[in-house]
């Protein structure tokens, strides 16, 4: 951190904590979350030379509203560490090179994480909870506990090691957290899900050991066939169309 | 449920969880097996919910919310499905089913309502391309509140449209057609569970060590039903 950097206020940084939360709230397709980011990082902005009503304030103010896109909780980083580069008297069309720059890798590496690894393993924990006869307060408190431990984790992390880090912000990327956290956390999800999916077809079913035979063994042929099928057909509409067949069925039976 | 005051607390469980799918928190309350529990508590049957909930989730796993790719709102979707069942699950004829298939259907109709708002914000957004650029914090934040109040508004409609519509079709159905619960639920349980496996083939197929750690689990996981 230069000299002339200001140590960000607690009540900047909680600002700026809380409003990360809703970095979404006007998420579109031009601009994507960019006024997110803008939204998110204006606490820090104000403590520019000449403060909200200054000119460094309004220009930074519209270079982060501009088209950005990441992963949700690893925009803390980029928030962090525009935050530091505006502080920082960066010039202007190195920010804006780091803002392009840093969308890509923010947006893959979050969606391994968290999308396809953290969010299926701590559903599938629940789930294997609920297969092992958990309350249903249990269960929610369960799912929502462990998921948002890391989630929050996350965004602090992310925010204190961007502002940290600032344009620098590669140091951050190759974290061991985010270089290994993604393959770790699927080996987790797989253990989970091999666990989990017997006994949340038992907690469905019932233990009737006859009935639950068969539908373990048509779910395995039925897993086979959608994974063979690489996403041409999704579950959700089959099972649409499977249950409205099986109604009408049951109805003129 | 199908009053407009009966239906406004189910309406307004939808609108703030449906703020949770994308705007405001993202902690993950929108996912049905949070939502279709509290759904079912709300209707006053939480277990109930629960069942909805766990079967939803299951197909949830197959679309994770990618960028901006397009895929179902299971907030609102949820709390239709959980409070469905928790409704009419007593009949106990293909209550759970039809619970299902309602929430699985809102789901869809959910997600494209999530597009339309997204276009919205962007026709909003170019209107204020002036003051934005002008750096005005105003604007910014002006942006911000708008897109959050109306996905509040989007989720607690969808909530209270699916309601309106899928309550009365439930009874009406479930007095037409006698269908066993326990053949409901195995139907449900097989479709659900395969979707889930193949989700998860599909996001650890590729990462050394993992497809031998889920036949390992579904050793382990056989051999805790079969103890059970």
């Amino acid at each position: 951190m230069s000299p002339a950097t200001p140590r960000l206020p607690l009540r900047t940084r909680v600002a700026m904590f809380l409003r990360l939360l809703a970095v979404q709230g006007s998420w579109n397709y031009e601009t994507m979350i960019g006024n997110g980011i803008a939204f998110a990082v204006e606490p820090a902005l104000r403590l520019l030379p000449g403060g909200p009503r200054g000119d460094a304030y309004r220009a930074a103010l519209a270079r982060q509203a501009a088209y950005f896109n990441a992963h949700p909780y690893l925009a803390a980083v980029a928030v962090g560490a525009v935050a530091r580069a505006e502080l920082d008297g960066e010039p202007a069309a190195r920010i804006e090179r780091f803002r392009t720059a840093c969308c890509g890798p923010l947006g893959s590496v979050g969606d391994r994480l968290i999308w396809a690894g953290w969010l299926p393993t701590c559903s599938l924990i629940a789930m294997g909870a609920y297969g092992l006869g958990a309350s249903a307060p249990a269960v929610v408190l369960l799912f929502l506990g462990v998921y948002n431990a890391g989630h929050l984790a996350l965004r602090i992390w992310g925010l204190r090691a961007g502002y940290r880090d600032g344009l620098q912000v590669a140091r951050t990327l190759a974290a061991p957290l985010l270089r290994q956290g993604p393959a770790w956390v699927a080996r987790l999800a797989a253990l989970c899900a091999g666990i989990a999916l017997p006994l949340v077809a038992r907690g469905i079913v019932g233990p009737t050991p006859g009935r639950l035979s068969v539908v373990l063994g048509a779910a395995l042929v039925g897993a086979a066939a959608l994974a063979l099928l690489h996403g041409r057909v999704e579950g959700r509409r089959l099972a649409v169309i499977g249950l409205a067949v099986f109604l009408f069925f049951e109805a003129v039976r | 449920m199908t009053g407009a005051l009966s239906l406004l607390p189910f309406a307004l469980l939808g609108a703030i969880l449906g703020l949770d799918v994308v705007s405001f928190p993202q902690a993950m309350l929108s996912r049905p097996i949070v939502a279709a529990t509290l759904g079912g508590a709300l209707a006053g049957h939480a277990e109930r919910g629960l069942l909805t909930g766990v079967v939803l989730e299951l197909f949830a796993l197959e679309t994770l919310p990618f960028g901006a790719s397009r895929y179902p709102e299971w907030g609102s979707a949820s709390v239709v499905g959980g409070t469905l069942f928790a409704a009419y699950g007593g009949a106990g004829r293909g209550a759970f089913a039809f619970a299902v298939l309602a929430a699985l259907l809102t789901a869809s109709a959910s997600g494209l309502s999530m597009v339309a708002h997204r276009r919205l914000i962007g026709r909003w957004a170019a209107h204020m391309r002036d003051e934005l650029a002008g750096g005005s914090a105003l604007a910014v934040n002006a942006l911000q509140l708008r897109g959050l109040a109306s996905d509040f508004v989007r989720g607690g409609a969808v909530t209270a449209a699916a309601l309106a519509v899928f309550g009365p079709l439930e009874r009406a159905a479930l007095d037409a057609v006698p269908v066993g619960a326990p053949s409901s639920r195995a139907v449900l349980a097989a479709l659900a569970v395969a979707s889930a496996g193949a989700a998860v083939w599909r996001v650890i197929a590729t990462t050394r060590g993992a497809p031998w750690l889920l036949v390992g689990g579904l050793l382990a996981g056989t051999g805790l039903v079969l103890a059970r």
